[in-house]
């Protein structure tokens, strides 16, 4: 969260305010993703998580974010937070036990 | 040859309109035919900003609809011989003209003019997309703010999506003490954000406010710090290299004396 304070800091000049600012605001506009796109790659991922382990859907966040601690140059990252209620046991073939 | 060109933003009250006629009046000092082409329809504006308002009698609309002809419809203006406006439609809106008839008009005024400029509407919806339509080159104009760049970005996005190949960045309303000091923006900091060429940078300036409330373009101004900057911008389309200009800001004694001896 280093951006985060840096952003809000009393020592940064508002020039360099607004362009970190800017750089965040644009690195989301440039990766333009939308809910409904959001929303697929939950489930899919939802999927072939379930297989092996039993998720509480009821906590799962999933959302677009940037790196942390590198606002001179943000990255889009996917930060998924998914609680797992417990392990499947899984037999070699990949049936559950 | 021709050039196509569409002067956008995004974001309204940047300063497309003043650059659009600044551009457009300092290449017709330069001996180019000009036609200025308002597409903001609905919102006619370049006609004030000109000084040509009072000797509208058809508009853009009328030309596409066919109830005049082209030559009909072009206000010759009235300081520079070579330089002509075709005004928007004030009671119209922007769904009444479509992309292919814009680009039929554009190729229609290639015929006649070195340049077509067209001053486009604010916001990414109708109005733009008939705006860039016949274009062949695109000038975005931008303000060293966090909004104005934000939506030049999503411009510059628009056009290459459309094929508008190239598009060149005026950023507009430089004030060179709050660079200094930090407070605003660098030309640098959008360049770095916008990776974009630049085409000119034009500094606040009251003689901007003057001139269009004057409704006369500040580019024949001598005296006039954007006007310098818009002659300079109009060089550069014309193939020359001129360099940026020096906004920084000299402090100290020594260059307040050399300054003075400078101009007087």
């Amino acid at each position: 969260m280093e951006w985060f304070t840096n952003l809000f800091s009393k020592n940064k000049k508002p020039a360099s305010i607004a362009k970190d600012r800017l750089k965040i605001v644009l690195m989301h506009d440039r990766v333009n993703c939308d809910t409904d796109l959001l929303e697929m790659i939950k489930n899919d991922i939802l999927m072939v998580l379930s297989k092996y382990v039993d998720i509480d859907t009821n906590e799962l966040d999933i959302q677009m974010s940037q790196a942390p601690g590198d606002s001179n140059n943000p990255v889009p990252v996917l930060l998924a937070n998914i609680p797992i209620k417990k392990m499947r046991k899984l037999n070699k073939d990949g049936q559950e036990a | 040859m021709s050039e196509v060109y569409v002067i956008t933003s995004g974001k309204g009250g940047v300063g497309k309109t003043t650059t659009s006629a600044n551009i457009g009046a300092g290449l017709a000092i330069e001996g180019k035919r000009v036609v200025l082409v308002d597409a903001d329809i609905g919102l006619r504006n370049l006609d004030v900003v000109m000084g040509l308002e009072n000797r509208i009698v058809y508009d853009l609309i009328n030309v596409i609809e066919g109830s005049c002809r082209l030559k009909q419809a072009l206000i010759k203006d009235k300081r520079y011989p070579t330089l002509y406006l075709l005004p928007a439609a004030q009671t119209k809106d922007k769904d009444a003209v479509t992309p292919e008839q814009m680009k039929k008009l554009c190729e229609q005024l290639r015929e006649d003019f070195d340049y077509v400029l067209l001053d486009c509407p604010a916001g990414i919806e109708q109005g733009f997309k008939n705006a860039i339509a016949g274009a062949d080159k695109a000038i975005v104009v931008t303000t060293p703010e966090v909004s104005a760049v934000r939506d030049a970005d999503r411009i510059i996005g628009l056009l290459e999506a459309a094929e508008v190949r190239d598009p060149m960045l005026i950023l507009n309303r430089i004030r060179p003490d709050m660079v200094k000091r930090g407070d605003m923006m660098a030309l640098e900091d959008v360049t770095e954000i916008l990776a974009i060429d630049v085409l000119g940078v034009i500094p606040d300036d009251e003689s901007i406010v003057i001139a269009t409330n004057k409704g006369e373009p500040c580019v024949a101004d001598n005296n006039s710090q954007a006007g310098r900057a818009f002659r300079d911008i109009v060089k550069r389309m014309m193939g020359e290299t001129v360099p940026l200009m020096d906004l920084t800001i000299e402090s100290g004694i020594f260059n307040k004396i050399k300054k003075f001896f400078v101009r007087h």
